[in-house]
């Protein structure tokens, strides 16, 4: 059975689940968006599996999160209900996740920029004091492993492909680069479960990302943008619920079948 | 589904007509098919995990292979159908620790793969330190060898097969196109 979680900071776990699971959730139906218009169907394939592996990463963290609020004398609530019944507002991915399909190149940066963090975290999470973060961090880490490669390598095909792809690859990489400050922001909740031994200490992997993001640029012979106005510590965004406009558009699509006809089962 | 990371279980009773439950049971399972790659069994794939008998009920341990794989639902409900045959009472607990890896895979179920045309994954290498590495294009990549006519001329065609758990090849020998079993 499962391990129960320490019966302490549970307001604050559950909200850090669902930056988790949502993360997950919202990147996996923009990648789904791609089904049947991919570039080739080899990357039709590629985008929904990636999405497919977030989806059921998202799963797992919704469902822990539904545990942790009933045990907290909530009513308990689904993955689905999680998923489908809850506002923008109450959502807490990174703004990153949510920004528009583009074109190929904006999908392959928004994945590569947010892959190469979420490998690093994961990893951080396989640490954790909660086992059942831990757990669920040791299985998608090996799964997001192979989607970071399969990113970056793009991330070259395109930058250092034809001066069309190149001009596509460098326009995604300055256009995105505002919203990965809010990949190492901590705010109070986070703070709080870091000190825990819970939570993963996003700031603290800031710079390995830099540069682990840099190589793979240079590689790509697309230019690092210069720091401009970033999402960051000192500002709030998708992590408390202050989301851009496409997320609202988004969730209008996603949650539409289940809240016009609430019993729909297939 | 009961979902945990490990079973608190009684030590079984050693009886023999309980060994021979015990023995039925896995014998049924390993006649399960895993619904993506019916030539090898769930089993051989290193997805049931443990038997055991707790109480009056016998607790067959599942673990997931990718966290979406759409045939983790199937194959529950294809354990069940195929215990219910034996008629005890049987509970399936998925375990999602230690994580499933292609590691487990046994070594008839690997030779089964190549069988069926599929290269067998290779040992997991990738082991978290490299997390920490930067992926460059230039990176080595394993060698994969042509399940049909055993070349190493092969090239990666995409990263994504017809399944989550697999990767598209050529073979530059032979000119066969081939699905190999992603190492995980």
């Amino acid at each position: 059975m499962t391990a129960s979680p320490p019966a302490t900071l549970d307001a604050e776990r559950f909200d850090y689940l669902l930056r988790l699971a949502d993360n997950g959730l919202v990147l996996a139906q923009r990648l789904g968006e791609w089904v049947g218009k991919g570039p080739v169907l080899e990357e039709d394939i590629a985008s929904t599996n990636v999405g497919l592996d977030l989806l059921g990463q998202a799963r797992l963290w919704l469902a822990y999160a539904g545990d942790v609020e009933a045990a907290n004398g909530s009513p308990a609530r689904s993955e689905d209900d999680l998923a489908y019944f809850r506002d923008s507002a109450d959502f807490r991915n990174l703004l990153l996740v949510e920004q528009p399909n583009g074109n190929y190149a904006d999908t392959i940066a928004r994945q590569f920029l947010f892959d190469q963090w979420h490998v690093l975290l994961l990893g951080q999470l396989t640490l954790s004091r909660d086992d059942r973060i831990a757990a669920i961090a040791a299985k998608a880490v090996k799964e997001v492993r192979y989607h970071v490669e399969r990113s970056a390598d793009w991330v070259v095909r395109l930058g250092d492909g034809t001066p069309t792809s190149h001009s596509r690859m460098q326009a995604a990489i300055d256009g995105l680069w505002m919203y990965t400050g809010e990949m190492f922001s901590v705010d109070a909740t986070e703070r709080t479960l870091i000190d825990a031994g819970i939570a993963a200490d996003a700031a603290a992997l800031q710079q390995t990302w830099q540069s682990l993001v840099r190589t793979v640029l240079d590689e790509a012979s697309i230019v690092v943008p210069a720091d401009p106005f970033m999402q960051g510590s000192r500002s709030r965004g998708g992590k408390q619920g202050l989301h851009t406009e496409h997320l609202s558009r988004m969730l209008a699509e996603m949650q539409v079948l289940p809240r016009s006809y609430p019993d729909a089962r297939w | 589904m009961v979902t945990g990371i490990a079973t608190n279980r009684l030590p079984a009773r050693n009886d023999a007509a309980e060994s021979a439950i015990l023995a039925a049971i896995w014998r049924a399972l390993a006649d399960v098919a895993d619904p993506e790659l019916p030539t090898v069994s769930i089993v051989e794939l290193g997805i049931v995990r443990d038997v055991a008998r707790v109480g009056d009920e016998w607790i067959v341990t599942v673990t997931p292979t990718y966290s979406g794989c759409p045939a983790t639902r199937i194959i529950e409900s294809d354990i069940r159908t195929t215990l219910a045959a034996i008629g005890e009472n049987v509970r399936i607990v998925t375990a999602l620790a230690p994580a499933w890896t292609t590691d487990w895979i046994a070594p008839e179920g690997r030779q089964k793969l190549r069988d069926a045309g599929i290269a067998p994954p290779h040992p997991v290498t990738r082991e978290g330190w490299l997390d920490s590495q930067p992926i460059t294009f230039a990176r080595s990549r394993p060698a994969v060898r042509c399940p049909n006519c055993g070349s190493l001329k092969t090239a990666e065609l995409a990263r994504f097969g017809s399944t989550p758990c697999k990767a598209q090849y050529r073979c530059g020998e032979c000119l066969e196109p081939f699905d190999l079993f992603k190492a995980h």
